[in-house]
């Protein structure tokens, strides 16, 4: 199952709701292209749930890092929600867990937006 | 190296539709032989890294050029043997996806990742081409992948 993404705005932030795997090919493009919509409609503040992300392979994780730093770049600020425990412990072994604002909680993680 | 048990080998096309087989064959056989799913993620995500880098840094998609990839699948685990027809692959001049200036870059963790899950990881380059081995045993030992 490749990826699946869908867009809502809570409170001024864009959460991008992934479902499938984001790896090399369809994948990692269709995330690639989901965050490059969102930068040029002038969305800064983009929460990716990766809640229903079943896999993700090193591509997969170059595309998040290529997100953070696009999102950056344009002054934004990029979270990331609900990690599964492999994306987490991706993450970890990775040291990217240490770049990431990582949040468990819908909720929690718009307030961060606020702050 | 002695053999883990039954060996089957296939000669596939420098795409990504092989390396999704490459992928769900390793699944299908570390899932048979009883592996945690913790292990069936560690090796479907390793044997995947490998053959994406024989398809795309290896071959480059050549159309011309082929991936070979064995499976020896026995008690005492599993064993999958990728080879390319690529420029090779100097293992030792990789750069660390860990140290400060390269935890930005978009690419450089597959090789890292595979150290990471697999028991055993083996490199050789071929002249041309490299051939990756990667093991892992039934009972795993807790310590980090050795390379042999």
């Amino acid at each position: 199952m490749s990826l699946k993404t869908s867009t809502r705005e809570v409170n001024g932030v864009t959460i991008l709701d992934c479902s499938g795997r984001i790896t090399l090919g369809e994948g990692s493009v269709v995330l690639r292209d989901s965050i490059r919509e969102q930068i040029a409609g002038g969305k800064k503040k983009i929460l990716l749930n990766l809640g229903d992300v079943t896999y993700i392979d090193s591509s997969g994780i170059g595309e998040l890092v290529s997100a953070y730093t696009a999102v950056r770049k344009e002054q934004g600020d990029l979270k990331l929600l609900n990690l599964t425990k492999k994306v987490h412990d991706l993450l970890q072994i990775t040291k990217l867990y240490t770049v990431f604002d990582v949040k468990d909680d819908e909720a929690t993680a718009i307030a961060a937006y606020a702050k | 190296m002695a053999t883990m048990g039954n060996r089957v080998a296939y000669t596939l096309d420098s795409t990504l539709d092989s390396v999704n087989k490459v992928e769900q064959t390793a699944e299908q056989l570390a899932a048979k032989l009883g592996f945690s799913d913790d292990d069936l993620h560690k090796i479907t995500m390793s044997v995947r890294e490998a053959a994406v880098n024989a398809v795309l840094h290896g071959n480059a998609y050549d159309p011309d050029k082929k991936i070979v990839v064995a499976y020896e699948s026995g008690p005492q685990g599993l064993r999958v043997t990728i080879t390319d027809q690529g420029k090779g692959l100097d293992s030792q001049r990789l750069p660390d996806p860990l140290s400060e200036e390269n935890l930005l870059k978009t690419s450089g963790r597959g090789i890292f990742l595979i150290r990471a899950f697999m028991d055993e990881v083996k490199i050789r380059d071929l002249h041309p081409g490299t051939e990756i081995t990667l093991v892992k045993h039934m009972s795993a030992p807790q310590a980090d992948a050795k390379e042999t």
